[in-house]
């Protein structure tokens, strides 16, 4: 789950990180007031989505007195903001930061991530600051450190002092680092975040390390013991279908394709997308059903497919282990005449009790072209989606 | 044993496993806290993995305690010294895996999963979810990360008449147990494996590293498949390994560190049975 700069700085200063002054604004009004109570000055206006990119997409401004604020906060407040990680279309901003200038002297890049080969929290540290971290990586690799934290230790004063000073933080400010490291360690420690970053961290001219962006997400399936984090969910900023989804247990991802998959099993609805694509066709969508569909999840999957304006077929891929292929193919068809298919539907069952499964679609006199194993289903749903 | 044989899932999973091959026999205990000293269909149930291997003498366990108490759970099997724990639960948030994981160092105990289908040996002993009667003794080796994807290849493999030796889910999260090269080396000193298919997704960079250690000392011949070539990059695809993140861990790269190292892939996953026949 991803939250708003402003709220992952809101958590952070909660561990000691320390931040400019900012206030979160739902309206350019309230932009203004935010302005005065900062005491004017230069200050910042900042879109809040959960994208990034923004400062490149128009996102960001610096103004200097209350009428280019205003004028900044009307410009952004509302804007279609597009980033290279919005696609297209763009994101909606519908909440903007209000913040105090910052005095910079140095841009640096600190970040936060699980590092699956030392299966540990691995710091990442570069003196690039304000630069993508993955264009650092491909083009400059040496200016990277990283250091794995050991669970039972936390961040130690050494590693945080170290990394800092390979990443030109001055000996005088190390005590001042060394609080920012480890107040971030322990808030992605304590808050089952799957990501931190500070980007950039800055060296101000009078003498202070400051947090001037944040980014945090967090693990989905330690949410459950977060509740004051759940709450910070902003649902403006999540595809609906995959919302819908999420509230039967789906798991669902949009795609820019026309031919909709159900299957059951991640790496079998991937593999279901993969060949679809091999096949000439393009998918509308990743849909695993899981491993304990009921007819109700699967009504509630073919509901979603069939919500996509651009959907010319769909194709239902099943290896049934647990889940038997009788109890599917009954879904299937209650699914079919429930929601009205207007389009061709492919069913590919593999699996236990497949003969019953196939039975009942054949007896259920819908329209439903069967195939025998998945090349023959894709084929068959590539055709069928060209018309 | 079954850590977690009173909940539904547990018990109906036993009974199943019970019911394959020489399963009777293999599954003598069940644990759950609380509920020592009563039994499931003969089976009995213990306090604690502890007491449960001092009584039976049982050497691995399987888990399918709920995820808030999944990770304790394999935690107590490693305090009891048990030669392998297989963790099916699906959805242990990762800050316990890491603090279960560094616990693990120095341990003998071996893991498999969490968020995984189990291990199964045709004709001898199933041990997880996957639907036994699918499966056919022979001397073909699967791995994988993907529960119903190695269903289907299963499923190719004995329209083309060929069994497997073992087949060994060793799941979907991004913090786990034994890894693709780990099973990769046991299957290579295994007598009854001839061939080994290697199934993965993106996200991380497990196949690579056993891709390269297939290239360095794999006496026996490797065909893999890699799910995802289409998966856009930053999503989550149902799995909670299953993300490109920064670029990393995408199905076009694994792709081609494994053809680098002399592994033979198919971009068609309706053909890894017919491409592992063909190097046999």
């Amino acid at each position: 789950m991803k939250i708003h700069e402003y709220q992952a700085k809101e958590l952070l200063r909660k561990f000691g990180v320390v931040t400019p002054r900012g206030i979160p604004c739902f309206s350019v009004e309230e932009a203004k007031k935010a302005y005065e109570t900062l005491g004017g000055g230069v200050a910042v206006v900042k879109a809040q989505i959960h994208a990034g990119g923004r400062g490149k997409g128009g996102g960001v401004k610096v103004a200097r007195n209350a009428t280019q604020l205003a004028e900044f906060a009307a410009q952004i407040f509302g804007m279609q903001l597009i980033t290279h990680q919005t696609g297209p279309e763009g994101q909606r901003v519908r909440r903007l930061l209000i913040e105090e200038g910052a005095d910079i002297r140095k841009e640096l890049y600190i970040g936060m991530v699980v590092d699956r080969g030392s299966q540990r929290v691995a710091l990442m540290a570069s003196s690039e600051g304000g630069m993508d971290i993955e264009e650092v990586a491909a083009h400059t690799p040496e200016k990277i450190h990283t250091v794995f934290v050991d669970p039972k230790a936390g961040l130690t004063d050494a590693q945080a002092d170290d990394v800092a000073s390979r990443i030109g933080v001055p000996a005088e400010l190390l005590p001042q680092s060394r609080v920012m490291l480890q107040s971030l360690y322990r808030a992605f420690d304590e808050t089952d975040a799957s990501l931190a970053e500070i980007n950039p961290l800055v060296l101000t001219g009078d003498g202070k390390v400051i947090a001037l962006d944040a980014k945090m997400n967090f693990d989905s399936n330690a949410l459950y013991r977060h509740p004051e984090i759940t709450a910070l969910r902003d649902l403006d900023e999540e595809d609906p279908n995959e919302i819908a989804a999420s509230k039967f247990d789906l798991s669902y991802i949009s795609l820019d394709g026309n031919i909709g998959c159900l299957v059951n099993g991640a790496g079998l609805a991937m593999a279901t997308m993969d060949i679809v694509k091999l096949y000439g066709g393009s998918p509308a969508n990743f849909l695993d059903v899981g491993g304990g569909a009921t007819t109700e999840k699967v009504t509630e999957a073919f509901k979603l497919m069939l919500g996509n304006p651009h959907l010319q077929a769909i194709l239902v891929n099943i290896f049934g282990g647990i889940m038997r292929c009788d109890v599917i193919a009954t879904g299937v068809v209650e699914a079919a005449r429930q929601v009205k298919l207007g389009v061709p539907l492919v069913v590919r069952l593999e699996g236990t009790n497949v003969e019953l499964g196939k039975k009942i679609l054949a007896e259920s006199g819908l329209p439903i072209i069967s195939a025998s194993n998945m090349a023959d289903a894709a084929e068959k749903v590539v055709a069928a989606a060209r018309g | 044993m079954t850590q977690g044989i009173t909940g539904k899932t547990g018990q109906f999973h036993t009974r199943m496993c019970k019911e394959y091959a020489n399963g009777a026999n293999c599954f003598v205990a069940g644990v759950t806290p609380g509920k020592g000293g009563q039994d499931f269909e003969g089976t009995p149930i213990f306090n604690s993995v502890a007491e449960a291997k001092a009584a039976t003498g049982a050497t691995v366990s399987v888990i399918y305690v709920p995820p808030p108490f999944a990770a304790a759970a394999i935690d107590e099997a490693v305090d009891a010294d048990l030669d392998l724990v297989i963790c099916i639960t699906e959805g242990i948030p990762v800050r316990d895996m890491i603090r279960t994981r560094d616990r693990m160092q120095g341990k003998r105990t071996r893991l498999i999963g969490p968020n995984c289908p189990g291990l199964i040996t045709p004709d001898e002993i199933k041990i997880g979810i996957m639907p036994g009667h699918i499966h056919k003794k022979g001397p073909i080796g699967v791995v994988s990360r993907s529960g119903t994807l190695t269903y289907e290849a299963v499923g190719q493999l004995r329209e083309l008449g060929l069994g497997q030796s073992s087949c060994v889910g060793i799941g979907g999260d991004p913090v786990n147990g034994m890894k693709h090269i780990d099973v990769m080396k046991l299957f290579n000193d295994d007598p009854a494996t001839e061939a080994v298919i290697m199934v993965g997704e993106i996200g991380g960079s497990d196949e690579e590293a056993c891709a390269e250690w297939i290239r360095d000392n794999m006496k026996k011949p490797v065909i893999g498949f890699i799910a995802g070539v289409t998966a856009p990059p930053g999503k989550r695809m149902g799995h909670a390994g299953a993300i490109i993140s920064g670029g990393k861990g995408t199905a076009q790269e694994k792709l081609a560190v494994m053809e680098a190292c002399g592994i033979k892939v198919t971009r068609n996953p309706a053909e890894m049975g017919k491409l592992l026949k063909s190097v046999l």
